[in-house]
């Protein structure tokens, strides 16, 4: 695939960034890049997206040099509140247009080891190789254009009582050639064993068009458990195609919440695989769409090992002309006996013009499982604003309430409070704004 | 004083007349009691008074103190003063009661919801959750017989209130509902004497049951019996001993014994 903007020159400006191996890296990927095909709306894996609106000519790689520059000249105002609302943090990592430009951790920490790969001899154990099942053109570009990798080991036995929070933000407007920024944040969480860990990643965006590619892999060893919340509160130009992977060991246990709420079109794929025996992976998420916004979700529950369990629960809302849709596969592998796996997908349609789909789907190999679905797409339950106003609440209040309600039943669950309340503040404004007509 | 007045009532519902000319009046301190078979149109008349979807009327009127509710909106029902507990109470998932309360027009009053379910016995771990979700049948009733008491409207429709409910727990609900219809006499409110409040209209109930049980407790003034969508007898409290002896068979019209889902 040929585009200048994501040219071998482009990846020699990144030459400095990182050591032989991520250079090496880099010109591999660059090759693979160039013999994809850019995804169509005819694959099964992009059906119902936006993909084929996208131009990857228009777009270029931020320079790192540039990012610095970006990242000394500003920030991002909403982000210093959001940082804020989240309270207290063990480190704090911010990274620029997918620069790396501030970590803040205890010195000479026992419980974590936060650095990026250019502080690396050799890349972190399993980057690649958990978000390899989906291998694209745009995890090819991560590939080759990632600045710095995130890399975050929690080693064996530790337990951190606070939370990791790593900031992504997007600041250049235009890259030099005059092209839309594309940005390519890139992180690795490792978990020893019997290690516990929470991580915040938080993508927000300052005005402009933009291409923002995010991939989290995430490597869980025996008895480790993590939870990992990822909000992305991109600008409302920017399009983002967003990748997390995991993988548990034996009795692993991890904790995935999405809050999509930002972006023009937005893509966030979450696969987690269960390859050790009775590792349990719950995936969570709210995602909500106004103006002509989507959001695109697409999920994969792979059961590998006997005795694991997934929960996943994702509950959106459009309005105005959003769309959105909720692809997800839950995967039965040979040799998954006794697992348990349930996926229950919800969507509230706000207007006539608003629309969601869900679609989930099954792949089962073995025979000694169980799994259960439910998906609904619906406008609000007049039922259940009839039984409010029956109680003296005005209908303006009671379809408020019951909005409000469909997602407090999730936010709920979340674990860590504070990220839970800041998405529930973010999601009571935005839907206090939408206008309910269905 | 209030009345709620019913005049020549036909609703129906998905097409098919249900209700074929009511006449009602429920005062202030009254307890009537609606029984009939199944299908004969008993929910369909709470429902068509408190305007659930579905359910259209067609011809006549229902007031109270002379407000005509069928043309208002639900929630204008509600703040005329009428209040219905339904058969199956709603799971509102993520909407705990206490978050109802603020938004139904009773102020301060709703901060004394926790004082007031303690007395109907109503567990903390229920106020928590989602109105009525992962609550028993009996608990939804308790819960309904708590909105009663919190909303303090002036007339109240108990659909079934009794059922899911076991001998104490029907004793307890129908000794709440008795306290609001009694609240003008009886001195047994020991809430209302705390808020240093002045009497209090007493609350006219109408009873929708299928079963005598609950009218041991809250004794009818009046007892109407309806069947295929009209009110075929009406008498006092004697006439629901006399249909729980003798069914409502000779009341049914010929051919029209299978029960019809209202």
């Amino acid at each position: 695939m040929e585009h200048s903007g994501f040219s071998p020159s482009a990846s020699a400006e990144l030459a400095s960034e990182g050591g032989p191996w991520q250079r090496r890296r880099r010109v591999e990927a660059l090759e693979r890049f160039a013999a994809f095909e850019q995804p169509t709306t005819t694959l099964e894996d992009w059906r119902y997206s936006r993909i084929d609106e996208l131009d990857l000519g228009l777009y270029a790689p931020v320079r790192p040099g540039d990012a610095r520059t970006a990242a000394r000249h500003g920030h991002h105002e909403p982000a210093a509140l959001l940082l804020e609302q989240l309270g207290p943090a063990l480190a704090t990592v911010r990274s620029v247009d997918g620069v790396v430009v501030a970590i803040d951790q205890p010195r000479e920490s026992q419980q974590l080891r936060l650095t990026t790969s250019a502080e690396l001899g050799e890349p972190p154990p399993g980057l690649g190789e958990l978000v390899a099942h989906h291998d694209d053109v745009f995890v090819a570009l991560s590939d080759a254009f990632s600045g710095d990798i995130v890399v975050l080991d929690v080693p064996a036995g530790a337990r951190l009582e606070e939370p990791i929070v790593i900031l992504h933000e997007q600041l250049l407007t235009e890259t030099a050639d005059g092209r839309r920024p594309a940005s390519f944040p890139r992180t690795v969480v490792r978990l020893g064993e019997q290690a516990e860990a929470s991580v915040i990643e938080v993508l927000v965006s300052g005005p402009g068009r933009r291409l923002v590619v995010p991939v989290t892999e995430i490597d869980l060893a025996a008895g480790a458990r993590l939870s990992i919340h990822t909000l992305q509160e991109l600008g409302r130009d920017c399009w983002h195609l967003g990748y997390q992977a995991s993988r548990l060991a034996k009795d692993a246990h991890f904790t995935s919440f999405v809050a999509a709420l930002g972006g023009d079109y937005a893509r966030q794929l979450t696969r987690s695989s269960l390859e050790g025996a009775g590792s349990e992976g719950r995936l969570l998420a709210v995602y909500l769409g106004d103006g002509e916004q989507m959001q695109d979700l697409r999920t994969f529950q792979e059961h590998v090992a006997p005795h694991t369990r997934s929960q996943l629960v994702f509950k959106g809302a459009v309005g105005d002309k959003a769309r959105s849709v909720y692809t997800g596969l839950i995967g039965m592998r040979h040799g998954a006996r006794r697992a348990d796996a349930s996926q229950t997908n919800r969507n509230l349609v706000l207007s006539e013009g608003a629309h969601a789909d869900s679609v989930p789907n099954l792949d089962i190999e073995e025979n000694d499982v169980r799994c259960s679905h439910a998906s609904a797409v619906g406008p609000i339950d007049p039922e259940l604003v009839f039984y409010l106003e029956s109680r003296g609440v005005p209908p303006a209040a009671a379809r408020r309430l019951v909005l409000l309600g469909f997602f407090e039943d999730l936010l709920g669950e979340v674990p860590s409070r504070a990220s839970a309340e800041h998405v529930r503040r973010a999601v009571t404004e935005r839907l206090l704004a939408m206008e309910v007509t269905a | 004083m209030s009345v709620l007045s019913i005049r020549g009532l036909r609703a129906s519902v998905a097409g098919r007349e249900v209700l074929r000319g009511i006449d009602l009046e429920v005062r202030s301190g009254e307890v009537h009691a609606v029984m009939g078979p199944n299908g004969a149109g008993k929910s369909t008349l709470g429902n068509v008074l408190m305007g659930r979807p579905g359910y259209t009327a067609i011809e006549g009127s229902a007031s109270i103190d002379g407000v005509e509710l069928l043309g208002l909106s639900t929630y204008e029902r509600a703040r005329a003063g009428l209040f219905l507990a339904p058969q199956d109470p709603t799971e509102v998932p993520g909407v705990p009661l206490a978050a109802v309360l603020a938004e139904a027009g009773i102020g301060a009053r709703a901060g004394q919801m926790a004082v007031e379910a303690a007395r109907i016995g109503v567990p903390t771990a229920l106020l928590e959750r989602g109105l009525n979700v992962d609550a028993s049948g009996g608990e939804r009733k308790r819960l309904e017989t708590l909105q009663l008491a919190m909303l303090r409207p002036r007339i109240a429709v108990l659909d079934e209130l009794d059922s899911g409910l076991d001998v104490d727990a029907v004793r307890a609900v129908a000794r709440r509902v008795a306290d609001e219809i009694g609240s003008g006499a009886s001195g047994a409110r020991p809430g209302a004497a705390a808020e240093g409040e002045g009497r209090r209209e007493p609350l006219g109930v109408l009873v929708i049951t299928h079963y005598r049980r609950l009218l041991e407790h809250l004794l009818p003034d009046v007892v109407h019996v309806l069947v295929d969508g009209r009110i075929v007898e009406s008498g006092g409290a004697e006439l629901a001993e006399q249909l729980e002896r003798t069914g409502y068979g000779e009341h049914q019209p010929p051919g029209s014994e299978s029960p019809l889902s209202t």
